[in-house]
């Protein structure tokens, strides 16, 4: 056991979610009475968490380089080639810091809630604290004047609060608090403008997705639990413990298939969550929700909860699905992650709407994180996680202020968008940055996290998923390059010319229809400037509250690979180093792939590829020049099955929602009902009648007197029972009252067996 | 027999009090309104302070064994005492027995349910909080069974007098369906009585439920089949078990609020105490025995019950169904026969118990303003109500298990429960999948009620308005309809005073589970002692 370098921060880091729940409740109570609507609550408890989480990280950093033989032989290494090993063979590693108070127990054992800090727990706390304040920032302008302003901003810090609680969690059931807690502000975000159907229906899908998901989430931590819970035991903790179900995984002494069903059940959880095939379905609904609410959703929060899941218990996933083992060329993980990632990418072609576009993007690079996971890529699988975050949440940004200031309220791509890059400088650059980095242009951060998992697919011998990965990356330049050509470039169309009378009508431009009575009553507010565009301005650029936001993430989206990127000139790897090395004692040897430029060559290519296509299709489609490509999939007939078949989502929703849940609310329950009333009731009452009709016989054949007496007492008793009571219907009366005196007999009955 | 015998006069005064406010009020006028209903208020709040200063005097390191126990001959031809005690099983339902009494006293005040008499339907309710209490204290199965039986009354009363339009046949099919199940009940007492002292050790007779179950082992496995048989119809059908529960959604459709809450809260809870408290200590071979048949009642229930929660048309019998699913969940939980599933069960009891409580006041409100709960005709009641909506939306969260609310400790440890319950491990597995896929239906259910009743735009009949709801008008909404519908208000004071302090059970028990699963673990191993290690 090493000594423990720690620090204030790092002792005290379950503050960072203490924090921004607290400041739900305030908000709650106490928003409305504020000056700024409770939105300063929010603002600065996630300002509070971020500096912690910078503190936090700090001193990790501190401890990891106390233990490390200060860095000598790094560059040595090259790309992520550094190895784990575990404690007993001698390497280093650190100790992650762990408190706790007892929560629950059950027959006298302690269950625990508190903090499991390591270097995955320190990177995840800082970027949602990150993207989360600037988020906040952001909405102060966005929802300016919303008629739920106080609410939002109680459910979006609430939201914060719930994935730092996931991200720090020590055990499974603070995991499940966190991941069920973000759940549930998902619902209320989703659905903030639940008056109108089609939001407070996408809200339901989202919830009820991920709770089918969740099904493998309470089965699995069962499961695991109980398989864990001998050796946890024996090394004073319990099998709820996650560092204790890591070491367990890893020991050897749990049996192969225990660990596999533990494994796919908390996959199944981690499906629904990260919205992996076939439970992708709710994530693109969920653009219903107002746009900072997506931005935060599918960036840090919620979504890559179930790619955390999986890191988080990396050990488990690694032993029960047999990662890297030899000879084993698919698990689980890669093949619904690969899945994932080229079906995603397929829909975002079709999309009209900008956030869908997106939304089905992420969906996509969810789909890269789990498929690195699957092949053995851990550390660039969550280095992924860690840049996509930056440029994903600037690209929702970039969207929400398109619609704020440029296209008036519609995200509509092909009616109210186009040339819009003059009008809107900044947003345009940060757009296009994030788009750089999202498809993987060399030196942009995102080369870096997915050039590797694509790299380290080939090195590990997952040749199937190393073309995936190559496939997708194709597919994501070509998609966001028709996004980006129709939004900021071609000829303006609709409301992005100056025209926006129809705008309003249009069924995809969500954000509309709340922020109408909005304006209503934005004259209160001290908002002059918004009220001016909204009577005709024109498209320009956004004000500073939403420009600022933008700047920073389109910063980090081109710097942050820097923290591990192997390449001329740079070779830094401290990504690995501060997060990978470090997180716990108990993680599986993994064999990264040394960063050469020659392996980046065909992804590099495909990327131009893409670009060139794309640019080239689009041009033809929705440029001005007549073309033979225009309406090409309504005059091909095989183009147009397919366009079809994408456009209606493979039929999945339909099959969802028409087939099951229809038939499930429909004539399953209604059966269900019917059996209720028409066989259990009935039986219950045909037993009256039936010992009404018994006791009758008797009475009129063997004792007149007794049942006579009885029927008439119960009657009795009940015409006492009031003045209320209208006369009684004596025959119920009678039938229930037989059926006493009938369950007495059986009663006898029972007694003279028993006495037997 | 280890026990704690001090302050011993506390139980019975906390139990018997309510019955010193009845005795006042009878020699009262049933004109004087008022001063009934401060009465019987101040009644239950005497009774809920006597509860916690009870609270206060529990020994917390010794939760597991009976204390303020008491112990004098009552009926000493059969050696029937008048046993009370409380342990960390009890001590919970005690209380919850007690504050929801007090609450619902709260709520009454300007909620008496036609055809009004005040003063008879608060004096029912003063003795429904003896009898409910009087089963949790009692240690003697006689005087457990009388208590037992007391319960039915004042709530037959309850239903068939200011019931709703189907009350008689409601009230009646609730008493009698009960009462059978009660008969088999108390034969199986008697039946147990003399089988064990036929064959006890010390050959002595004894009502007496911690004699019992230190001597219950010693039958012989048919005949504590045959004894479990008995009291599971009794407890099941007041649980409800599946399929013994369809006087549950008559009786709660046809209650008034007061008698719902107080049906929901408390006395289905007097089913599952049974089980914990009688069945499952004494009769340890047959539990082993019915565990499996048990536990797959109760997994058909909490299915059999969301779907049937799924077809409803009317909010509050889709509560009374949501019940069965919920009470499901309890009997699962107790069927494991370890400490986890009984802890959480326990647990399960509590929480119910404050957000089914929580959800029928709810409706009762919604119905006071609306004169209707068919889920069709409402809608958009956050934006007429929002304070109502979000408190419903609220329960609702609870009731479908959220983690950091009530609901979460009484369900996700009674899934994990069942993967290592203690006989068959494979037939309970099953049983965990399945549960687990309940979650999934009620958070069905209860979100697409929530859905449908408090999302969307409140129904031209109610809105007080012409059809056409211009956007722009929409952020005033709520002074228009307060305009046109008077009746259609947001919470009342009477309503948070009531309300309050359910809500707040409900997240500091949710958020904190400890302060009762420390009570009630010590209890529940105890109460498993003839089980080995749980």
């Amino acid at each position: 056991m090493l000594a423990a370098e720690t620090g204030w921060f790092l002792e005290h880091a379950y503050l960072i979610p203490v924090v921004p729940a607290v400041a739900f409740a305030l908000i709650i109570f106490f928003g409305k009475r504020m000056p700024m609507k409770g939105s300063e609550i929010g603002v600065a408890s996630m300002v509070t968490s971020l500096v912690l989480a910078a503190g936090t990280a700090y001193q990790w950093i501190e401890r990891v380089d106390f233990f490390s033989p200060a860095g000598d032989n790094a560059s040595a290494l090259g790309g992520f080639g550094r190895a784990f090993r575990l404690n007993a063979e001698g390497a280093t590693f650190v100790q992650p810091v762990i408190n706790k108070i007892v929560w629950w127990q059950s027959g006298g054992m302690e269950f625990g809630l508190g903090q499991h800090i390591d270097g995955l727990a320190v990177m995840a706390l800082l970027l949602v604290a990150l993207i989360s304040t600037l988020v906040q920032i952001y909405s102060l302008e966005y929802l300016r004047g919303d008629r739920r302003y106080t609410h939002f901003f109680a459910a979006l810090t609430l939201f914060s609060a719930g994935m730092l609680a996931m991200v720090l969690a020590e055990n499974m059931v603070q995991l499940i608090l966190g991941w069920e807690i973000m759940g549930l502000c998902s619902f209320m975000l989703i659905g903030h403008w639940w008056e109108d159907a089609a939001n407070s229906r996408s809200a339901l899908k989202a919830f009820f997705t991920v709770r089918v998901g969740d099904i493998g989430l309470l089965v699995g931590t069962g499961v695991v639990f109980f398989a864990a819970s001998a050796y946890a035991t024996r090394h004073g903790s319990n099998g709820f413990s996650i560092q204790s179900i890591n070491e367990w995984a890893l020991s050897g002494t749990g049996s192969h298939t225990v660990l596999l069903w533990g494994s796919v059940a908390l996959f199944i959880a981690a499906i629904g969550k990260s919205a992996q095939f076939p439970l992708h379905t709710w994530l693109p609904d969920a653009m219903a929700g107002p746009t900072p609410v997506s931005s935060l959703l599918h960036s840090s929060t919620m979504v890559v909860a179930g790619v955390f899941l999986v890191a988080r218990l990396y050990p488990l996933f690694h032993t029960g699905l047999d990662i890297n083992v030899a000879g084993q060329h698919f698990n689980l993980i890669a093949v619904i992650g690969g899945i994932t990632i080229i079906i995603a990418a397929a829909l975002a072609f079709v999309q009209n709407d900008i956030k869908k576009v997106l939304a089905y993007s992420t969906v996509s690079q969810l789909g890269y994180m789990m498929m690195g996971l699957g092949v053995g890529a851990w550390t660039p699988a969550m280095f992924h996680l860690f840049t996509h975050a930056f440029f994903k949440c600037c690209l929702f940004l970039c969207a929400g202020s398109v619609s704020h200031s440029g296209s008036h309220h519609s995200f509509d791509m092909k009616k109210d968008m186009g040339g819009l890059a003059r009008k809107m400088p900044i947003t345009t650059t940060c757009w296009i940055l994030s788009t750089a980095a999202l498809c993987g242009v060399p030196y942009f951060s995102g080369f870096f996290s997915k050039d590797e998992i694509i790299d380290n697919a080939r090195n590990n011998n997952y040749q199937v998923f190393f073309v995936v990965g190559l496939v997708g990356a194709f597919m994501t330049t070509a998609y966001m390059t028709r996004a980006t050509y129709l939004i900021f470039f071609g000829k303006a169309r609709g409301a992005a010319a100056g025209g926006h009378a129809e705008t309003l009508a249009t069924a995809d431009a969500h954000d509309s229809h709340a922020r109408v009575p909005a304006m209503a009553n934005a004259a209160s507010d001290s908002h002059d400037a918004h009220d001016a565009h909204d009577a005709h301005a024109g498209p320009h650029e956004s004000p500073v509250l939403i420009t600022g936001p933008l700047v920073v993430l389109a910063s980090l989206a081109v710097v942050a690979g820097y923290i591990n990127a192997p390449v001329w000139p740079f070779h830094t790897e401290r990504f690995a180093e501060w997060v990978a090395n470090s997180s716990g004692v108990a993680f599986p040897i993994l064999d990264h792939a040394q960063f050469e430029w020659v392996n980046a060559v065909p992804s590099i290519m495909l990327v131009l590829g893409g670009f060139v296509v794309s640019l080239f299709v689009c041009r033809s489609i929705y440029g001005e020049a007549r073309s033979p490509l225009r309406g090409i999939t309504t005059r091909v007939a095989p183009l147009r099955w397919v366009h079809t078949f994408l456009v209606n989502k493979y039929y999945l929703d339909a099959l969802y929602e028409n087939v099951i849940v229809r038939g499930l609310v429909g004539p399953i329950a209604n059966g269900a009902y019917w059996v209720n009333q028409n066989v259990l009731d009935r039986i219950v009452n045909q037993a009256g009648i039936g010992a009404r009709k018994t006791g009758g016989w008797v009475y009129r054949n063997i004792d007149q007197r007794v049942v006579d007496g009885a029927v008439n007492g119960s009657g009795a008793v009940t015409r006492g029972s009031g003045t209320a009571l209208r006369p009684v219907q004596s025959g119920k009366v009678n039938q229930y009252g037989a059926l006493l005196f009938g369950a007495a007999a059986i009663g006898a009955l029972v007694l003279v067996i028993v006495n037997t | 027999m280890d026990v704690l015998r001090n302050n011993n006069a506390l139980l019975t005064i906390g139990t018997f009090l309510p019955l010193a406010g009845v005795l006042v009020m009878m020699f009262i006028p049933s004109g004087k309104e008022l001063l009934h209903k401060q009465i019987a208020l101040l009644t239950a709040l005497a009774t809920v302070a006597v509860g916690v200063y009870t609270v206060a005097k529990f020994d917390f390191g010794n939760a597991g064994k009976l204390q303020f126990y008491a112990d004098t001959s009552w009926i000493k031809v059969i050696h029937s005492n008048y046993t009370i005690g409380l342990d960390g099983i009890s001590l919970p339902l005690y209380m919850l027995s007690s504050v929801i009494t007090l609450v619902v006293m709260v709520y009454s005040w300007d909620h008496i349910p036609s055809p009004g008499n005040a003063k008879a339907f608060l004096i029912l309710m003063l003795v429904l909080q003896t009898s409910m209490a009087g089963t949790f204290v009692a240690q003697d199965l006689i005087l457990f069974f009388v208590f037992f039986e007391l319960v039915l009354l004042p709530m037959y009363f309850m239903i068939g007098v200011w019931g709703g339009e189907q009350r008689q046949y409601a009230s009646l099919k609730f008493f009698l369906y009960t009462m059978f199940g009660s008969a088999l009940m108390l034969v199986a007492f008697l039946a147990l009585y003399w089988q064990v002292s036929k064959n006890g050790l010390s050959g002595q007779a004894s009502f007496s439920i911690p004699y019992l179950a230190a001597h219950g082992g010693v039958l012989g496995k048919t005949v504590q089949i045959w004894l479990f048989a008995g009291m599971f119809v009794g407890f099941a059908v007041k649980v409800p078990m599946f399929p013994f529960h369809t006087w549950l959604p008559d009786a709660h459709t046809q209650a008034p609020t007061q008698g719902s809450v107080i049906l929901a809260a408390v006395m289905l809870k007097l089913g599952t105490y049974g089980f914990v408290r009688i069945a499952i200590p004494i009769l340890p071979a047959a539990a082993k025995a019915w565990a499996p048949w048990i536990g797959g009642l109760a997994v058909i229930g909490i299915i059999y019950g969301a779907l049937g929660c799924l077809a409803q048309t009317d909010m509050k019998r889709l509560i009374a169904f949501s019940s069965v699913a919920h009470m499901g969940f309890v009997m699962l939980g107790i069927s494991t026969l370890t400490t986890l599933g009984l802890n959480a069960a326990m647990f399960g009891m509590v929480a119910h118990g404050l957000i089914t409580g929580m959800l029928f006041f709810v409706a009762g409100s919604i119905k006071d303003r609306y004169h209707t709960l068919e889920i069709k005709r409402l809608g958009g009641i956050l934006k007429q109500m929002p304070r109502m909506g979000w408190i419903l939306g609220f329960c609702a969260m609870a009731s479908l298990g959220l983690p950091g609310l009530a609901g979460f400790w009484g369900e996700f440890p009674v899934i994990v429960s069942a993967y290592q319950p203690f006989t068959n491990t494979n037939v309970f597995r099953v049983y965990m999948v399945v549960a687990a896929v309940g979650t999934v239906l009620a958070a069905g259910y209860l979100l697409w009620l929530f859905q449908r009743v408090a999302f969307g735009e409140p129904p031209e009949e109610f809105s007080g308005h012409a059809p056409a709801h211009s956007v722009g008008a929409a952020a005033n909404d709520t002074l228009h309809g307060d305009e046109i519908h008077h009746d259609i208000h947001d919470v009342k004071l009477t309503e948070w005073l009531a309300w309050s302090p359910l809500l707040l059970g409900i997240v500091v028990l949710g958020i904190y589970p400890q302060l009762l699963f420390k009570v009630i673990d010590p209890a529940v191993q105890v109460a498993l002692k003839a089980y080995g290690k749980g």
